[in-house]
């Protein structure tokens, strides 16, 4: 579904992604793990188009990206920072990025199901972190796109929306959607995700399922598992996912 | 008594005159006579002649005999854009209450609705003239009157249009309450001494509402001079008095509300400055007192050359004027004192409504634009104000001299020029 | 673009600092024409108002309204939209907004308050047109600013200088080489500094406008003269298009190759 080939990227001297090949399938929920600076938003980003490649190709459905913009409506983002306009209701934002997809929309379910009915005719500079986050969520997830990207999705909800994200990521697998998520909640990478990226340094350092990755660092738990690579990195060793 | 006796007495010389000759007759044209020409050639010195309406195509009426020419319900007289429409060549004429119209425009003569040549003692009085080329033309003529005339003009370019009211070489003229329109020069005066020019509109002229040279001891009073090209110029003269004037709105590249070119011992006091490019522009003139004065919204209330000296300029309201005062001089030797300038933001702690600090009214801008006048453009910019305010802080460039020691800190009250006109 | 610039102009037009533009034209304007009585004196000092706040306060607020809607933009950024539609869209917005509160700030206690003769109106419209020219090259440049500086700090005082140049120091330096080359003839010198400053051009063709030129002697002759030709006005006008085509082209080129 998605494919990315020798993908390097630098911001400056810093170099963020180096070399990233990656295949990520329909039907799979995708974790994208690694440490602050291991270039997770960075890769997904490319991935949207937003950060431009300085090598290499990323495949979504078969399409270059690259000077395209079309293959967009293939995608939901959920992106890490949710910001809106300030003085547009929940209601006019959902209808305006509507209007910009020119898709149809199915918010409704999602409204309920993440109780936003009260918010949708509060201004956006109104709301908690907490609901403008499920703001962020239902104007993702309200269009049908077979690939799904979301960073951080968890920030802010609370224990019963968080419960609700979960369903909702089972159910869009279960539709055989491509989901990518990037988290530092280990529990819901053990719970959800059937495919583990590693990134460190802007590195693949592992790609593979949750046994895979058990057995490959003789660990039981993902943070172990972890801590692993991140103890091999310090120890200057190099290791191949 | 309004005016000095000097001036009665030539009436009271007409009316000795009329007593002793014979008892004066009527003649009356349009009834008895067809023409004024007619009535004239038969009229004795004293004479009275009627003029009843109607319309008279004559030219060239040359009066040489003493007498009154009196129009009754405004008869017109039609110079047929011939000639001079009358000429004067006698003492103690009056003409009053005639319609003079279409004098030819020449080049060679100055040909006018009344011409007055060499004589004494004349009345024009309450005329109407139009399109006249010049409209009263006295010449070498003196202790006469022209008085309520309405003289309207078709003056389109200067070269080829006359003046107003024209005085050459006369004396002793009471020019008065006469409404001067769209000629070159509302009124023009050379080498005329002891006029009164008093409560006359001239307006809309092409150059100079009111223009005179080598004229001493004249007096202006309540005159309005109101948008003419240049406005007013007055050039080599002494002792003229210039009270309770309008000059407004005379507005162009080239336009004063009064330019003073070598004027010496004047007083120019209790006119208003209104809407000028140049409320008074003065170069070479010296001793003039020029006091109680509003000037309001002129670009510059006051340009002084430094050639100026020794003049007083005391107790005048400057307001709202894009330049308060400018000069091309780095010394200068007039006096600024107890004016009220309303860009002045000082105080007046012992409360003895003078500000406590002197005004300086030559702005830093004001002096950059003498030295390179293309700096103009910057007019209005923030930079310009910044250097305006830095500048009267600390005053390095500007005049060090030229300052009001005793601002008022309130518009001096004084005597408002006339209103009505 | 339209849709974004739909949505972006609404928000902008509920926000509190959209009405505190318009109230304070609208004040000072009704104080103006209350205060002087007289229509001309008071476009003459609306006039200062338009050509030095204007261009401060579009730069001001485009800095900060593009800041603020970063990270709605790359919400945006991820929807199949092209980058050039977000980012227009989100410029003709501000600016919309930013020009309507001015035009109608000044509009309304005009009509209400002012006895005017055409010849004013007329003037009147040439101070709004020239004061939504300068919106428009405000805000492309603030917004040319604040995308190529993605340090806050930096980019707002970069916006400050760069009004600065352009209202205050630009002058500065024009006077100073005016004085240091008096002996020469400046007209054309004059002119073509005063073409190339949008605010000087602004200025000084209002000021024409407004019969200034008689205050200005030769030079205001030869300014006159210069806007007075087809010529000229069409160089002059050229020259505020090119000023908010220059930055906004720019923008849209930085925006094309920029990683968010």
């Amino acid at each position: 579904m998605i494919n990315i080939q020798h993908l390097h990227k630098s911001f400056g001297k810093l170099e963020v992604l180096k070399d990233v090949q990656l295949e990520i399938l329909p039907g799979k929920v995708t974790a994208v793990l690694g440490p602050n600076g291991s270039g997770k938003t960075t890769l997904m980003k490319s991935i949207l188009g937003m950060t431009l490649p300085d090598k290499g190709t990323i495949e979504v459905r078969g399409e270059p990206t690259r000077h395209a913009w079309n293959y967009r409506k293939h995608l939901s983002y959920v992106p890490q920072i949710a910001q809106f306009p300030s003085n547009l209701t929940v209601q006019e934002l959902l209808q305006m990025i509507k209007e910009v997809r020119q898709e149809p929309a199915n918010e409704d379910p999602l409204v309920d199901r993440l109780s936003l009915q009260p918010f949708l005719d509060k201004k956006l500079g109104t709301l908690s972190g907490g609901t403008r986050q499920k703001v962020n969520l239902v104007l993702a997830l309200m269009f049908d796109a077979p690939i799904v990207l979301m960073d951080e999705p968890t920030a802010g909800l609370d224990p019963v929306a968080l419960l609700e994200l979960k369903r909702l990521i089972q159910d869009m697998r279960k539709a055989g959607k491509c989901i990518v998520v990037t988290t530092h909640i280990m529990p819901l990478v053990e719970e959800l995700a059937d495919e583990i990226v590693f990134l460190l340094d802007g590195k693949v350092y592992f790609q593979g399922t949750l046994s895979e990755l058990f057995s490959l660092t003789e660990k039981n738990t993902l943070e172990e598992a972890i801590a692993h690579f991140l103890i091999q990195r310090k120890d200057r060793t190099s290791v191949n996912a | 008594m309004r005016f000095p006796i000097r001036f009665i007495i030539p009436f009271l010389v007409i009316a000795t005159f009329q007593t002793l000759g014979a008892v004066p007759d009527t003649l009356e044209v349009g009834k008895k006579y067809a023409s004024i020409k007619q009535a004239l050639a038969t009229a004795a010195p004293g004479d009275v002649i009627k003029v009843f309406p109607g319309v008279y195509f004559e030219n060239e009426v040359i009066i040489d005999k003493p007498c009154t020419l009196l129009g009754v319900g405004y008869p017109i007289l039609d110079a047929g854009l011939k000639n001079d429409a009358i000429i004067i060549r006698a003492d103690s004429v009056s003409i009053i209450g005639l319609h003079i119209r279409n004098v030819a425009t020449n080049y060679v003569r100055d040909l006018a609705a009344i011409h007055v040549e060499e004589a004494r003692h004349f009345n024009i009085q309450d005329n109407k003239l139009e399109n006249t080329f010049f409209g009263i033309y006295l010449q070498k003529s003196r202790d006469g009157r022209v008085a309520g005339n309405s003289i309207i003009g078709q003056a389109v370019v200067e070269a080829s249009s006359g003046n107003a009211i024209h005085l050459w070489y006369c004396k002793n003229v009471e020019v008065s309450n006469n409404e001067a329109r769209h000629h070159r020069d509302g009124i023009y005066l050379e080498f005329s001494d002891s006029i009164r020019i008093v409560r006359n509109v001239s307006q809309d002229n092409l150059r100079y509402g009111l223009h005179f040279m080598f004229s001493n001891y004249n007096d202006y009073f309540e005159n309005t001079f109101q948008s003419n090209g240049a406005g007013v110029a007055v050039m080599f003269s002494a002792h003229i008095v210039m009270k309770r004037n309008r000059f407004i709105d005379n507005w162009g590249s080239a336009s004063y509300g009064i330019l003073l070119k070598e004027i010496k011992d004047g007083i120019i006091s209790n006119n208003l400055f209104q809407g000028n490019t140049i409320g008074i522009y003065g170069e070479s003139s010296d001793r003039m007192t020029i006091s109680q004065n509003d000037f309001t919204e002129n670009g510059y209330a006051l340009r002084i050359l430094g050639s100026c000296r020794d003049n007083i300029i005391t107790e005048n309201n400057f307001i709202d004027n894009t330049f308060d005062v400018g000069t091309n001089a780095t010394r200068q030797y007039n006096q600024y004192t107890r004016n009220y300038w309303s860009e002045y933001t000082g105080y007046d702690l012992d409360k003895n409504g003078l500000g406590d600090v002197p005004y300086r009214p030559v702005k830093l801008f004001s002096f950059v634009v003498e030295k390179v006048p293309q700096a103009i453009v910057l007019l209005r910019s923030l930079f310009v104000d910044l250097m305006n305010f830095t500048e009267k802080v600390t005053p390095v460039f500007t005049p060090q001299d030229l300052f009001d020691d005793q601002p008022l800190m309130k518009p001096h009250p004084h005597d408002q020029y006339s209103t009505s006109s | 673009m339209w849709k974004i610039f739909k949505y972006s102009f609404f928000d902008l037009l509920r926000s509190r600092w959209t009405y505190f533009y318009f109230l304070f034209f609208m004040i000072v304007t009704a104080g103006l024409l209350h205060l002087s009585g007289q229509v001309a004196a008071a476009i003459t000092s609306l006039l200062n108002i338009v050509v030095v706040l204007i261009p401060l306060i579009s730069t001001l607020y485009g800095i900060v309204y593009f800041y603020n809607s970063s990270e709605f933009t790359e919400l945006l950024l991820a929807q199949p939209v092209r980058r050039r539609s977000i980012f227009l869209g989100q410029y003709l917005g501000l600016f919309t907004s930013l020009a309507a509160s001015f035009l109608l700030g000044i509009l309304i206690p005009a009509i209400f308050l002012g006895h005017f003769e055409v010849r004013l109106w007329l003037d009147l419209f040439y101070l709004l047109g020239i004061g939504t020219l300068l919106t428009a090259i405000f805000t492309a440049i603030a917004f040319l600013i604040a995308l190529r500086q993605t340090n806050r700090m930096k980019g707002f005082a970069i916006a400050i200088l760069t009004w600065l140049f352009l209202a205050v120091l630009y002058d500065g330096l024009f006077i100073i080489f005016l004085l240091f080359f008096e002996d020469y003839p400046l007209e054309k010198f004059s002119l073509i500094a005063t073409v190339l400053n949008p605010i000087d051009l602004s200025r000084t063709s209002l000021l024409l406008k407004l019969d200034m030129a008689a205050l200005m002697g030769y030079t205001g002759a030869v300014f006159n003269k210069f806007f007075g030709t087809s010529m000229g006005m069409l160089v002059s006008i050229s020259a505020l298009v090119l000023w908010v085509a220059g930055p906004l082209l720019g923008f849209l080129r930085v925006a094309a190759r920029k990683d968010f």
